[in-house]
């Protein structure tokens, strides 16, 4: 089925003042396209880490939220560094962050299972040099 | 969307409207367009936060509430004051000479809210032990951020306690106890909240979480503020009187129902735009950890109400004045538990969400809507002005999707339009002198 509707937010590395915008807004179109409960639950929790994730381990990158009429997309592609062990960071409370992350409340090393946990279909690229992709799906009822 | 339907307190007057945008662009929840040169408000948009009643330069905002002579309806009346009340009188000793200052200006008896909320501390504390309960959980104390919740929010309402506010339970008690003690009909007492703000009069008259208000009206704070005056400095005081804790008290001002509910766990917000910033954590699952949320619509809580007539700020001092030279005694101790069953004090409706927001009911419809919503925000400038009539250029886009007004309502556009017409004409017109 043919996506409806598209919206890239560009996410920048260290960008601390303005993360949780494109999270916030990803939740306003959905509220407006009427999908509520817990799927938005469900959306929110994962957008929200998934741009924390740019912000700070990514050198830059790129949400995208895609809906579709069987189901919610987000797609987040950064331009490095990659993650050089993917099973050790999947792993709960395993972490990379810096002290000014942590300093901020981040790096708990909950980021990736939280959103693998909340999304329906959970897809994670990775090569170091190039960078990350992940492609979460929710489904809708 | 513009035609007037549900009841609301915050009214627009016709005649002071000058149509400018102060109000448009600080409407926390986009309820305000200007069309025709003059303001209107989107009914199901509104929460009654007055705002608008602040910001007005014109004084063209205003919130309807009962009048003092509306007390005559009823054989008996009684009044109950928001403890903000007694926020307003500087120098004021005690709350005890409030009360009778509003006997003295026409009420039969008095009864205080913050009596009512000691009970709700007692009934909230009681409450809490239900684990099931999703955390934080949220106060449904401030009308306004319930509202705020209900639109923006809908799927946090199984947050907000299914307690009643305060207002309410103190009206269940003084009515039945009047009624005991008079031996009179209920019917035959009214009971009239001292408010300082809107959104608990659009409470009374249409009520959220309970299908008919214990109330019978509300009295803005502001209209009784001078009559009251003269008889506050006789410092009269009945010598039976019991008063309310200081807990109860606290609740006037933003952190006193936290601190009195559960000072332990818990987070208190003032001010729509920073309540919506931490509603916006509590939905990111980041604020699991904490039990309870207190958030009030008005900076500094009750006190800061649009129609409290104190500064906010000053307010706030004399109601902590207040309660430190007050028993210190908490409302664990000073409501009997069989309070908690003898009158009503939970919620008979469940928080229903408002789909204000929705574009529309149908998914693929409001997607392609949506689209056209974005299309539109490409041509247009991006300022937010005002000018156009809608808050931000965005709700304006989706105001031409609903076919409330046109792209040539943007000034920026229009004038655009207007130079490249005025070129062709220039074209135009060199083109015939050859």
């Amino acid at each position: 089925m043919t996506e409806l509707i598209r919206s890239s937010y560009p996410v920048e590395t260290a960008d601390y003042a303005s993360a949780g915008s494109a999270s916030a807004d990803i939740k306003r179109k959905l509220k407006q396209l009427g999908i509520t409960g817990d799927v938005l639950r469900r959306v929110s929790v994962a957008s929200y880490e998934v741009e924390l994730n740019l912000v700070i381990h990514s050198l830059g990158g790129e949400l995208t939220l895609s809906v579709f009429p069987e189901y919610v997309q987000l797609v987040s592609a950064d331009r490095g560094p990659g993650i050089p062990d993917l099973s050790l960071a999947m792993r709960e409370g395993w972490s990379t962050a810096n002290d000014e992350a942590r300093s901020l409340g981040f790096g708990a090393g909950m980021g990736l299972p939280n959103m693998k946990r909340n999304a329906d279909d959970f897809d994670i690229q990775s090569e170091v040099g190039v960078g990350t992709t992940i492609t979460m799906k929710f489904k809708l009822a | 969307m513009l035609e007037e339907k549900r009841y609301h307190s915050v009214r627009l007057d016709k005649e002071r409207c000058r149509g400018c945008t102060n109000c448009l662009t600080r409407c926390p929840t986009e309820a305000i367009r200007v069309r025709g040169g003059r303001a209107h408000i989107v009914d199901t948009l509104c929460i009654d936060c007055g705002e608008c009643i602040r910001i007005c330069d014109y004084h063209a905002k205003v919130a309807v509430t009962d009048q003092l002579e509306d007390i005559k309806r009823f054989k008996y009346s009684i009044a109950l004051p928001a403890p903000s009340l007694y926020g307003q009188f500087r120098g004021l000793k005690k709350p005890v000479y409030v009360l009778e200052a509003l006997k003295s200006i026409g009420f039969t008896d008095v009864f205080e809210v913050a009596r009512g909320a000691d009970v709700v501390t007692r009934a909230i504390r009681e409450r809490l032990r239900d684990t099931s309960l999703p955390r934080p959980v949220i106060s449904s104390a401030c009308p306004a951020v319930v509202r705020l919740i209900q639109v923006r929010f809908p799927e946090l309402l199984d947050h907000v306690i299914d307690i009643r506010q305060p207002m309410e339970v103190a009206a269940s008690i003084a009515r039945a106890e009047f009624c005991r003690k008079h031996e009179c009909a209920p019917h035959e007492v009214g009971c009239f909240f001292i408010t300082p703000c809107p959104a608990k009069m659009t409470a009374i008259r249409r009520p959220i979480g309970q299908k008919k208000s214990e109330l019978d009206g509300a009295i803005s704070m502001m209209e009784l503020y001078g009559l009251l005056l003269p008889h506050i400095e006789k410092m009269q005081a009945d010598p039976n009187f019991v008063p309310a804790t200081g807990y109860g008290v606290a609740w006037a001002t933003s952190d006193g129902e936290a601190n009195a509910v559960c000072p332990g766990s818990s987070l208190s917000v003032d001010g729509i735009p920073n309540v919506i910033r931490v509603l916006e954590e509590v939905e990111n699952l980041k604020l699991t950890d904490l039990e309870y949320l207190e958030g009030n619509a008005c900076m500094g809580g009750c006190v800061g109400g649009p129609m409290a007539f104190e500064n906010n700020y000053v307010a706030k001092a004399a109601i902590r004045k207040l309660v430190a030279e007050m028993p210190k005694t908490h409302p664990d101790a000073d409501v009997p538990v069989s309070m908690l069953t003898k009158y009503p004090i939970k919620n008979d409706m469940p928080f229903e969400p408002n789909d204000a927001m929705r574009l529309d009911d149908n998914l693929i419809v409001a997607m392609q809507m949506m689209n056209r919503v974005n299309e539109i925000m490409e041509r247009l400038p991006g300022y937010d002005c005002g000018s156009c009539g809608s808050p931000t250029c965005r709700t304006f886009a989706e105001d031409i999707v609903h076919g409330y007004c046109s792209e040539m309502d943007c000034i920026h556009l229009m004038k655009e339009r207007l130079r490249v017409m005025a070129e062709e004409m220039v074209t135009l017109a060199q083109t015939r002198r050859e």
